[in-house]
């Protein structure tokens, strides 16, 4: 086993990582940049080491200067947590070079996790199901028709130069389609400076669902259910939960072996997660492979029991898995809402600032995990997410009255937070029934304002 | 501030940079001329980038801060002649 874990990230998942390894006996070493010198990550651990200047390109993805601290403190593992550096091929494989286990999977798994063309060719030669769409760019409206008519409308044009919205469109029919293929790249060519367009079949009412798998290097794999994910704003996820009320025992075998499947495919071994949209009909699609350890994780040790940073860990360290399929057990519904210094009220801009005071909830069933105290300047640095507010109850609707009671009970004041925000998110009629897709947040939202 | 002196401040506290990513050329130069449609410097906060813009036509007087340079909400950055 390790005896030293450096942890190059910062914030609740470097709290997170230091007490899985505080639990296994493991001494851990913190780096941390000049703007988080106060940090929690930096008072827990039992070495830490300066690394740099404020900006991230400088400190926490410099990665010369991470594997230096790493021999310094004779580390013999690195975790990188979420974020920065840790789906970066090249870091894992400076880390291999130097004598350093990379706490995550190969650098070749991450590089073909990360090429996503590449690895939606391997999977759909696998009878994979993925998004049907061009493999490539569309040239013109016609022959966006033609593959329009072999995928089956509806269909969506994306912006192959970038996302948020801008140069996508949806269309229904051809005559539709064939309007909609020049504002969608004039759009795209305003917004990215490149008016290429790709086509998808378009999925309505679409789910987000992943699925978390744990792989040895021994061959052995195991999944620990789905999380469902489909409260996002602009992409980025706000509020997951486990397990997933649209998904019965059939889709969930179904989901978990495709997603050992995949990850024989590309030899992972580690932690790691598969994403899936799943259509109204319960048709899934892979999206993608996170290939590391994720935000919303809780959720998944709730409801199984499993510590997953600590499995991560005992993998790394060449342990084989000691749980087995049949071992994993489902037990009661867990939630999780993300904590952002975010306003709600300004369409969630960034909001640093120094907290002035914390009241964080408690009582049964609840879990806090995050790096924020009475006083604790946010900087405009890094990551929005400052605390994750999970809860875990017997049943859906239990889940749902014990989110909404620690809600009423966190406070944090001096910066505004998306807290207020869950209370009413917590509060909608269509969210407690569970009937939720992707799309739900910009709907509560005009039903709100028409409201 | 006279009539003729716009200046543009920091919609959110962040980091200032003059470039659209590290090592490409400065958006808009001292004394270069600029229309409402052009990006004079972004503010990254919390990573997300917001690009500026001078809602008059006008010539680009003086940078107030260095480019990285940590800025607070509000904090003036440009120093716009508008035209």
């Amino acid at each position: 086993m390790f005896k030293r874990i450096l942890i190059a990230n910062r914030g609740e998942i470097a709290l997170r990582i230091i007490r899985a390894c505080r639990e296994m006996g493991i001494k851990t070493i913190a780096v941390f940049s000049d703007a988080d010198k106060d940090s929690l990550h930096v008072k827990f651990a039992d070495h830490a080491v300066n690394i740099g200047p404020a900006l991230s390109r400088k400190s926490y993805l410099n990665m010369a200067c991470i594997i230096g601290a790493a021999k310094e403190t004779g580390a013999d593992a690195i975790h990188p947590g979420y974020g920065f550096l840790s789906e970066n091929a090249e870091f894992a494989k400076a880390c291999f070079d130097g004598g350093i286990t990379f706490i995550g999977p190969s650098a070749h798994t991450i590089a073909m996790a990360g090429d996503k063309s590449a690895a939606r060719k391997i999977l759909t030669e696998m009878g994979i199901p993925v998004i049907p769409g061009s493999d490539d760019i569309v040239v013109s409206p016609e022959a966006a028709c033609s593959i329009a008519d072999r995928v089956g409308y509806p269909v969506i044009l994306k912006a192959a130069g970038g996302g948020g919205g801008r140069g996508m469109r949806i269309a229904r029919t051809p005559e539709e389609l064939s309007s909609a293929f020049a504002v969608a790249a004039g759009e795209a060519g305003a917004a990215f400076g490149n008016p290429n367009l790709y086509l998808e079949k378009y999925i309505e009412k679409p789910r987000h669902i992943e699925i978390q798998i744990l792989g040895d290097s021994h061959g052995n794999y195991i999944h620990l259910g789905e999380r469902e994910c489909s409260i996002q704003m602009r992409y980025q996820k706000l509020i997951e939960e486990s397990p997933s009320c649209f998904v019965d025992e059939t889709l969930r075998r179904k989901l978990g072996e495709t997603a050992i499947r995949i990850a024989k495919a590309v030899n992972y071994t580690n932690a790691g997660t598969m994403e899936f949209l799943v259509d109204k009909d319960k048709n899934f699609y892979f999206m993608e492979i996170n290939a590391r350890v994720q935000v919303e994780h809780p959720v998944t040790e709730a409801v199984t029991g499993i510590d997953i940073v600590e499995q991560q860990i005992l993998m790394a360290a060449g342990r084989a898995l000691a749980i087995k399929q049949e071992d994993v057990r489902f037990n009661g519904w867990s939630m999780e809402c993300r904590i952002n210094a975010s306003d709600p009220n300004d369409n969630f801009m960034p909001s640093p600032g120094q907290i002035a005071s914390v009241i964080f909830p408690g009582g049964p069933g609840v879990r806090v995990d995050t790096h924020i105290y009475d006083n604790y300047m946010v900087t405009p640095f890094y990551d929005s997410l400052i605390g994750k507010l999970i809860v875990w109850a017997k049943d859906r609707p239990s889940a749902i009255r014990r989110m909404q009671r620690a809600l009423a009970e966190f406070e944090i004041t001096g910066i505004e937070t998306t807290i207020g925000f869950y209370r009413r998110v917590f509060e909608n009629e269509q969210f407690q029934k569970g009937e939720i897709d992707t799309h739900f947040l910009d709907t509560m939202g005009q039903t709100a304002k028409r409201g | 501030m006279d009539e003729k002196n716009h200046i543009i401040t920091s919609p959110v506290m962040g980091t200032f940079y003059r470039s659209s990513a590290p090592g490409k050329a400065a958006l808009v130069e001292e004394g270069q001329a600029i229309t409402p449609s052009d990006i004079v410097c972004m503010i990254e906060s919390m990573k997300i980038f917001t690009e500026l813009r001078c809602e008059h036509p006008g010539i680009v007087k003086r940078f107030l801060v260095e480019n990285e340079d940590p800025v607070m909400k509000n904090q003036a950055l440009i120093e716009i002649e508008i035209h």
